[in-house]
């Protein structure tokens, strides 16, 4: 089927912005194509787009186009191509890359370039794929917007007014407008999957321990996780595959046998027993995106799927645990951003104390400020009990009951987030009403079970919105099962924003083979 | 809750965090509007809930006791603020009489 869909481009231009990895990579395979081209192709996309949405904020051209070459020269030699070979990827700037400037987005890295590469970099980089930039997120991915990045914010490749969502907006926006193939993000409370809504695209937060955390800046490290963004649902389950696994260098690395992930890729769900919790089609879903979840709940049931209402009542206080756990675990992981080692350091104090406080105010901005000091509240003795052993009760009660669900059912759906992507700067005032936007992404992150979020409808003027699939820890297949069979169904993934509208000059938005 | 402008300042200090007077009432705002969701933990029945630290059972990982590389002091040192010889340099740290 692939190698079909590859030929019948053959003589016609590629469009970039409609680039799978599954199709690509067997291109480069047969030579039709040079991954020099590609990465050209995909550096000139950049050069052409990236002013208007701002998804990248280092962008390594020069390294890139130099493994091309290599990579080039290696297949011409006969070497055997790599699973990844010659694949263009972005990766979040919370994710450390040896020699290549990471920032968190915040003020406090903006000079720090790491000497090793996280885990799931050096999984990319081994199975051939070459790192594009390093994209844009909400500081140190505190946010859900992309505006509370230290250096600019990125805009929705959909509508420009609106924000791409976060905290890996920088992420999400790359690969929907063509200025990558795939990309990483992080998810603690949502990052990977809400930006993934807004943007259209597919975006998944794997089991906790699944993928190896080793080199991501941390912010909540009992709900992190490092996730696939693609432009389809067989382009997530080959990341996936090529960065899941057993990592001794993260200490909570899940040690059990990983199936092949693309194998799971069967479009056929007869009878199989999908969940929708009530309480996610509460009063503060939006009317648009309760329509296109209904539409999705009618395709499912049209593809032989059972669909069964479920409740569970401990969903109603995860935003609370969630906030309280994360701010808690924020305040201590941060701790490191002290001055002496790395980082920013101000000026002007003559002992290293007031140097500390002084670094860490300036160096920081206001979301991880404000968490800062909500986690260390939380954690003050005559409130540890009352907030942050009270949530981690609250944990626990939403795990049992996500535990009780799956004893009836296979997976759960839900829409990804109560809205659309909104205005930039509709939220920003009120760090509230940006919280919600995480309503139904933070009970995964609480209890470690995967959730993705695939296109299922556009909302009247345009907007993309997504549907959240989750499953049973550890059951990454039934997800990408249920989300392929109904992606396979539907044409959602097929569209694209119309980026050439923004900018006078080509888009770079073909590559001729 | 209602989170008071002394509480930031206070929070502040333990997490040497130099915050200035604005930011301070600022916070104190915000966080006393965040605290409504948080207080709604305290409906929750949760008697017989264990606190639940990690979403998953591992417990705690153990691993032999062996020597392995660890970074070359210049490459740790490639970051530092300031440094001196194969020191990271900070200003003092104890009180001179």
């Amino acid at each position: 089927m692939v190698r079909e869909a590859a030929e019948d481009r053959r003589g016609t231009p590629l469009r970039l912005n409609e680039l799978k990895a599954h199709e690509l990579l067997p291109m480069i395979r047969r030579k039709e194509v040079s991954v020099e081209e590609v990465v050209a192709a995909i550096l000139h996309r950049i050069s052409a787009i990236d002013s208007k949405i701002r998804a990248y904020i280092t962008v390594a051209g020069e390294e890139a186009l130099k493994k091309a070459k290599e990579a080039d020269a290696r297949l011409a030699g006969g070497e055997p191509a790599r699973p990844l070979e010659g694949l263009p990827v972005a990766i979040k700037d919370n994710i450390c890359t040896q020699g290549l400037r990471t920032t968190a987005a915040s003020r406090f890295l903006e000079g720090f370039t790491p000497f090793y590469d996280a885990t799931v970099v050096e999984r990319l980089k081994d199975k051939g794929a070459i790192i594009i930039g390093k994209t844009n997120l909400d500081e140190f991915a505190m946010g859900s917007s992309t505006e509370n990045s230290a250096m600019f914010p990125t805009r929705n490749p959909w509508d420009l007014k609106r924000v791409p969502g976060g905290s890996s907006g920088g992420s999400a926006a790359s690969v929907i407008a063509g200025e990558a193939v795939c990309a990483l993000g992080s998810d603690t409370g949502g990052s990977i999957r809400q930006p993934a809504s807004f943007c259209g695209i597919v975006g998944l937060k794997p089991s906790y321990g699944l993928v190896s955390r080793y080199g991501l800046i941390g912010y909540a490290s009992s709900m992190d996780h490092i996730g696939p963004m693609t432009r389809d649902v067989r382009d997530c389950a080959l990341i996936l595959g090529a960065i899941a696994g057993y990592d001794s260098k993260d200490s909570q690395s899940y040690p059990g046998e990983l199936p092949d992930y693309t194998e799971c890729l069967v479009p056929d769900i007869k009878g199989m027993k999908v969940g929708v919790p009530k309480e996610y089609l509460d009063e503060g879903l939006s009317g648009t995106v309760r329509d296109a979840f209904m539409k999705a709940l009618d395709k499912l049931e049209e593809l032989g799927a059972k669909v069964v209402e479920v409740s569970m009542p401990s969903l109603k206080h995860s935003l609370a645990a969630y906030y309280v756990i994360s701010s808690a675990e924020a305040s201590s992981n941060l701790a490191r951003f002290d001055g002496v080692r790395y980082g920013y350091r101000a000026t002007g104090s003559d002992d290293s104390m007031t140097m500390m406080a002084m670094s860490r105010g300036e160096g920081f901005g206001p979301e991880v400020k404000r968490r800062i000091v909500l986690g260390t509240y939380v954690l003050s003795a005559e409130n540890y009990d009352k907030y942050f052993g009270e949530a981690l009760r609250v944990r626990s009660l939403v795990t049992r009951d996500f535990r009780e669900v799956f004893e009836v059912c296979d997976c759960l759906v839900g829409p990804t987030s109560p809205t659309v992507a909104f205005e930039a700067g509709e939220k920003t005032r009120d760090p509230l009403e940006m919280y919600l936007s995480d309503v139904y992404t933070v009970p995964p992150n609480l209890a470690g079970i995967p959730g993705v979020s695939i296109p299922c409808g556009f909302d009247e003027e345009g907007m993309p919105i997504g549907l959240q699939i989750m499953a049973r820890q550890y059951n990454e297949e039934a997800l990408l099962r249920a989300a392929y069979a109904f992606e396979q169904a539907t044409e959602f993934h097929k569209r694209n924003p119309e980026i050439e509208k923004y900018t006078k000059e080509p888009a770079g938005g073909e590559m001729s083979v | 809750m209602s989170i008071t402008k002394e509480d930031v300042e206070r929070m502040s200090i333990l997490a040497r965090l130099e915050l200035s007077e604005d930011e301070q009432s600022l916070f104190a705002e915000q966080l006393s509007e965040i605290s409504r969701i948080i207080d709604s933990l305290a409906e929750v029945d949760t008697e017989d809930m264990d606190e639940m630290i990690f979403p998953s059972e591992l417990g705690n990982v153990f691993r032999e006791d062996t020597v392995l590389p660890s970074a070359d002091p210049e490459e740790a040192l490639s970051n530092a603020p300031d440094r001196e010889d194969r020191f990271f340099k900070v200003p003092r740290i104890l009180e001179v009489d």
